[in-house]
């Protein structure tokens, strides 16, 4: 309620504020300001999480909060908010980086399911490969991430040069594709490891019941196996889908796109209110999706584990 | 019936299961009886593949199962397990489903087979149908077990150690259950256990094992009257032997003339329970009653001789 009143309140005060017919000056929340809204977000999470809300709640009233924001936005109180100005002189920008954005963190757990799902189910059949496959990805993991998407630069420049058609396909050593190789090299190790542990956390006792009533490997995987350790795998998709939309930003520093454009923008020319133009998204971002895929885990889990 | 002839399992050269040669005769129950790790369960798991032996063969109505393929065999033998082995994401009746479903049977004849099948282990089907397995007890579990096992009606239903992890008084209950469906459906049933006492009250045959190798296979009674081994006698328990021994029979097979005085015993029950009351309350005789007449008595003495080694 109090966090709702603030939120009111200062989009209020920034109109009185402001200077009629000034399109110059910035009226920002102070660090008070946000001292107090980080505060009273706590207090809400925790109060949520003792809630020990169903699933099916916690996304309604995170579906309730974005629509109380989004009504809040497009009445236009806030409309003399600094950051909300910095977005009136960059609207279309805004949404095209929004794009960047949400393509470069879903494609690349997307691409990294499709992929990593497979591999770590060929890790879970063959026992050498297992070993093999996640010590390399523990090595990427540990690579820091500007680093990776510089090393990222050189092969793929190569690519773009030498493969006939490649560059056409949007290759090239700076830019989406590098940015995109190195979420996607960073959402593997999660994504494999999870695979295994969830096949592998599979009652051995029902694959065997199984086995001997007769279904196929196919039919085990498929009927057993898989939807078994499905709750695993999904909390590795979650997990490298928060890690993603954040680490995202970073794309931008090699031309990548995305948020990180006006993060980058907004330190460069110490505007505070770009930077949260940038900020504020990603971290909404990262939390709605934290919300929405913890809510699914818990919905497929439900009856399919052991108490 | 099943045929296993001179069959043997090795694991890096050890002999796990070592020459066993055994007949199953159909519409009986063989339990295979030894101590921990004398290759029971491997033994049993020739039978529908899950082990392929390192040498010897099996066959099931005298066709070699070597030339079956696995899974085909599999849908054709019941498998029950300890610990149930329920696939814990799917309710009561889609795990009863799973061989006729394999099977490709129709919708109806599922869903009527494994109403039958719940009515049968005495769990309301409207009530248990759509349960999920961890929300039955250990024992309800165990019954939708065995139900999943018989859901194809097959001829053989293999069972290793199914009542392993249930307490006394619900594993009593089962194994009574299970008799009285192997006589309705004339079962061939290969069952695992540790226990001796099990081993006799529900095996026709009794096949004893050690260190991988058959020791003896005969029935309880002849077990009991002559072990093979002094292995065997050991796990009959000597002490135990006349007591198991009138553990076999019932009441109603060994009445007497005359009349007794105090409470009556049931024709059903075991002579050991007859022996044990008659110790208990001091009298040399029971009467005996069979549907609610009293047909004449079992005497301390008659029962000392029944219990004695027979000659
Ligand atoms: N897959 C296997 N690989 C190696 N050794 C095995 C395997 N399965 C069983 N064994 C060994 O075979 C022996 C008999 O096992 P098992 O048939 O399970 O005995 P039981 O059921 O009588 O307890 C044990 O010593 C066990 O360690
Ligand atoms: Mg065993």
């Amino acid at each position: 309620m109090v966090l709702a009143a603030l939120f009111v309140l200062i989009g209020r005060s920034a109109s009185g504020l402001t200077p009629p017919g000034d399109s110059f000056a910035r009226v920002s929340p102070g660090a008070g300001f946000w001292l107090l809204v980080f505060a009273f977000a706590l207090l809400v999470t925790d109060a949520l999480t003792r809630l020990r809300l169903p699933p099916w709640a916690r996304i309604g009233i995170l579906m309730a909060i974005a629509g109380a924001v989004a009504l809040l936005l497009w009445s236009g109180s806030w409309n003399d908010l600094s950051t909300l100005k910095e977005y009136g002189t960059r609207e279309r920008a805004f949404w095209a980086e929004a794009r960047n954005h949400l393509v470069l963190a879903f494609g690349s757990v997307a691409a990294a399911t499709i992929a990593g799902v497979p591999l770590g189910l060929v890790c879970y059949k063959i026992k050498p490969v297992r070993a093999a496959v996640l010590n390399v990805l523990n090595i990427v993991q540990t690579i820091p991430s500007i680093a990776l998407f510089g090393l990222l630069i050189a092969p793929l420049a190569w690519v773009a040069a030498n493969l006939p058609g490649a560059s056409a396909l949007g290759i090239s050593g700076i830019g989406a594709a590098p940015a995109m190789v190195a979420l996607f090299a960073y959402s593997l190790l999660p994504i494999v490891s999870n695979t295994v542990v969830g096949l592998l956390s599979v009652s051995p006792a029902a694959v065997d019941a199984a086995r001997g009533m007769g279904m196929t490997g196919r039919q085990r995987l498929l009927v057993v196996e898989l939807p078994l350790a499905f709750p695993v795998i999904l909390t590795g998709i979650r997990i490298v889908l928060v890690q993603n939309i954040g680490l995202a930003t970073i794309a931008a520093l090699i031309g990548g796109g995305g948020f990180g454009v006006f993060v980058f923008q907004g330190i460069g020319q110490t505007a505070m209110d770009l930077v949260l133009l940038g900020a504020v998204p990603t971290v909404v971002l990262a939390f709605a999706a934290a919300v929405v895929l913890d809510a699914l885990v818990e919905m497929t889990s439900r009856g399919g584990r052991r108490p | 019936m099943i045929e296993i002839d001179n069959i043997t399992k090795r694991y890096d050269g050890v002999a796990v299961v070592d020459g066993v040669t055994l007949r199953i005769e159909p519409c009986t129950i063989c339990v295979i009886v030894g101590t921990s790790g004398s290759g029971k369960t491997t033994l049993m798991r020739m039978i529908n593949k899950l082990v392929e032996p390192s040498s010897g063969r099996i066959r099931i109505d005298g066709q070699d199962i070597a030339g079956i393929p696995a899974f085909q065999l599999r849908r054709r033998i019941g498998y029950a397990i300890q610990g149930h082995g329920l696939f814990p994401h799917r309710t009561v009746g889609q795990n009863i489903a799973t061989v006729p479903k394999l099977l490709g049977w129709d919708k109806d004849q599922t869903a009527a087979r494994v109403d039958e099948l719940l009515s049968l282990f005495q769990l309301d089907p409207a009530q248990f149908r759509n349960r999920m397995p961890h929300e039955l007890s250990g024992g309800q579990q165990q019954r939708v077990g065995v139900a999943r096992a018989l859901a194809a009606k097959p001829n053989i239903l293999l069972m290793d150690e199914p009542y392993g992890a249930l307490d006394p008084v619900i594993r009593a209950k089962a194994q009574q259950d299970l008799l009285a469906i192997q006589r309705r459906f004339g079962t061939t049933i290969v069952l695992v256990t540790h226990d001796m006492e099990e081993a006799i009250h529900l095996g026709t045959t009794i096949a004893v094992m050690d260190k991988g190798r058959l020791l003896q296979c005969a029935t309880p009674a002849q077990i009991i009257a002559n072990p093979a081994t002094p292995f065997v006698a050991e796990l009959i328990g000597t002490s135990e032997r006349p007591f198991r021994m009138l553990s076999l029979s019932r009441v109603a097979d060994h009445v007497e003339p005359g009349e007794a005085a105090g409470e009556p015993i049931d024709a059903s029950a075991s002579l050991r329970d007859a022996y044990g009351e008659l110790l208990w309350s001091g009298r040399p005789a029971l009467p005996v009653r069979l549907d609610g007449r009293i047909v004449g008595q079992v005497t301390l003495e008659g029962l000392s001789r029944l219990a004695a080694r027979p000659q």
